[in-house]
């Protein structure tokens, strides 16, 4: 399952909190895009590529970033490259990559819970219109947790449905895919319930670095 | 101390349970029966997860029906399946939040995350995703999420039936050394010897109640018998 998840360690950017790192993904992201010269964007891509080894990120990670990338890069710079010039077609591709490889590195070097804790400041606002940040915090947990079970039933129903001796994987492995994540967010509801999870307190502060 | 007072309900019109009272006060109770037996639906009514259609179920003599976020924050639960109890996403994670809410520090609930980690084998997977874990440790997690926030009892309804032989004994050697009141629901009866006491439903009542040699044979003369009790033993 290829999501990038949090790595441990001692870098400078893991010591950066969350909110000034989320900002600085944001600046930063906006600047990639707002540049349209192949040169320019081409160093941005080394500069970003640079920021895993500075940061004692493996190159594994950086590896994993850039293929889960792969497929849908190719099909963007080839629809680019018969719509417009390569030029373009290399300055968006270039543009894609670096944003992912960035929201990879800060997603590695900052724990769930700690940009639990941001959003959770972050959604404060919502309270006045009755939306419990507590809630938004915990969705998104959640939506993070969902990842992996999501590939499980996918790949249960899959493998289920070759068994049985058909060859390649059909699109009607949807519906027990479906039904199977029903029953998942089903039990997870009753799991939140079994273990007292206090849903309008706040997130757990345990490390908010 | 938990009891049942004549606890009737049903899904969709299907009954599930018929009329069971009880009392459960011994350090070690196992509840057994077939798939359907009603068995689950017992043990989710004992932290509230379900309330009785009729009848009542008191925790130290709290009403499950108005008390149900205190009583579970007394009694644990543990499903047979840890993968969907597991919330949050990484090990340390999952552990925290079962302490949001309940007062404590920050360091306070490191500490205790990292402690309970320790005791249980995971602390070298503190910060690891927790999809990643093995069956094995994916139940001590659960057990751990559980156990860290002090529950006085603890109800595992299954916890063994996906594991291997290493971690089922692995997981029952943890319960038993417990201090904390467990009611264990279990297909594995081997493992029920040495229990105070176990329940056998069936069909959505009380088949027998006594000690664990006993309910187990209790057990296999029902299924033998194609689900017809030989012969009811008097509910306590």
């Amino acid at each position: 399952m290829s999501v990038t998840t949090y790595h441990p360690g001692t870098s400078w950017l893991h010591a950066v909190p969350a909110g000034p790192k989320l900002l600085g993904l944001a600046l930063a992201v906006t600047g990639v895009l707002l540049t349209s010269h192949v040169a320019v964007v081409g160093t941005e891509l080394a500069i970003t590529a640079l920021l895993y080894p500075a940061t004692r990120m493996p190159f594994r990670l950086l590896w994993r970033n850039t293929r889960v990338l792969l497929p849908f890069l190719a099909l963007v710079v080839a629809f680019q490259l018969l719509t417009a010039t390569w030029q373009k077609s290399l300055v968006i591709g270039g543009q894609l990559l670096i944003v992912v490889l960035l929201a990879g590195l800060v997603t590695a070097t900052t724990k769930v819970s700690t940009m639990l804790v941001l959003f959770e400041r972050l959604a404060r606002p919502l309270a006045r219109v009755g939306v419990s940040p507590r809630r938004v915090a915990l969705v998104l947990a959640l939506t993070i947790r969902c990842i992996p079970l999501v590939a499980s039933a996918w790949h249960t129903s899959s493998d289920a449905y070759r068994a049985r001796g058909m060859r390649r994987t059909s699109w009607r492995v949807v519906v027990p895919v479906i039904v199977r994540l029903l029953r998942s967010a089903e039990a997870l509801g009753e799991a939140i319930t079994a273990r007292g999870v206090a849903v309008d307190q706040p997130v757990s502060r345990h490390d908010q670095r | 101390m938990i009891r049942v007072e004549g606890v009737h309900h049903s899904y969709d019109d299907h009954p599930v349970l018929h009329g069971i009272d009880l009392t459960l006060t011994e350090s070690r109770v196992g509840i057994i029966g077939a798939n359907g037996s009603g068995k689950s639906t017992l043990a989710r009514m004992l932290n509230g997860l379900v309330i009785p259609e009729r009848g009542r179920v008191l925790v130290d003599g709290l009403d499950t029906r108005k008390h149900g976020h205190r009583i579970r924050q007394r009694v644990g639960f543990v499903f047979p399946d840890a993968d969907t109890q597991i919330i949050m996403p990484t090990v340390a994670e999952d552990v925290a939040i079962g302490l949001s809410g309940r007062g404590l520090s920050k360091a306070d609930v490191a500490r205790r995350t990292t402690d309970i980690l320790a005791r249980y084998g995971l602390a070298a997977h503190h910060d690891r995703p927790a999809h990643l874990l093995s069956g094995g440790q994916k139940q001590m997690l659960a057990l751990a999420a559980v156990l860290v926030t002090e529950p006085e009892i603890l109800i595992c309804d299954e916890p063994t039936t996906l594991l291997d032989l290493r971690n089922v004994t692995l997981v029952v050697e943890t319960l038993k050394a417990l201090p904390q009141q467990v009611i264990l629901l279990t297909h594995h009866l081997d493992i029920l010897h040495d229990f105070d006491r176990v329940l056998v439903i069936d069909e959505g009542r009380l088949a027998f109640d006594g000690a664990p040699s006993e309910a187990v044979d209790h057990y296999r003369a029902l299924v033998s018998a194609g689900g017809t009790a030989p012969g009811r033993n008097t509910p306590r």
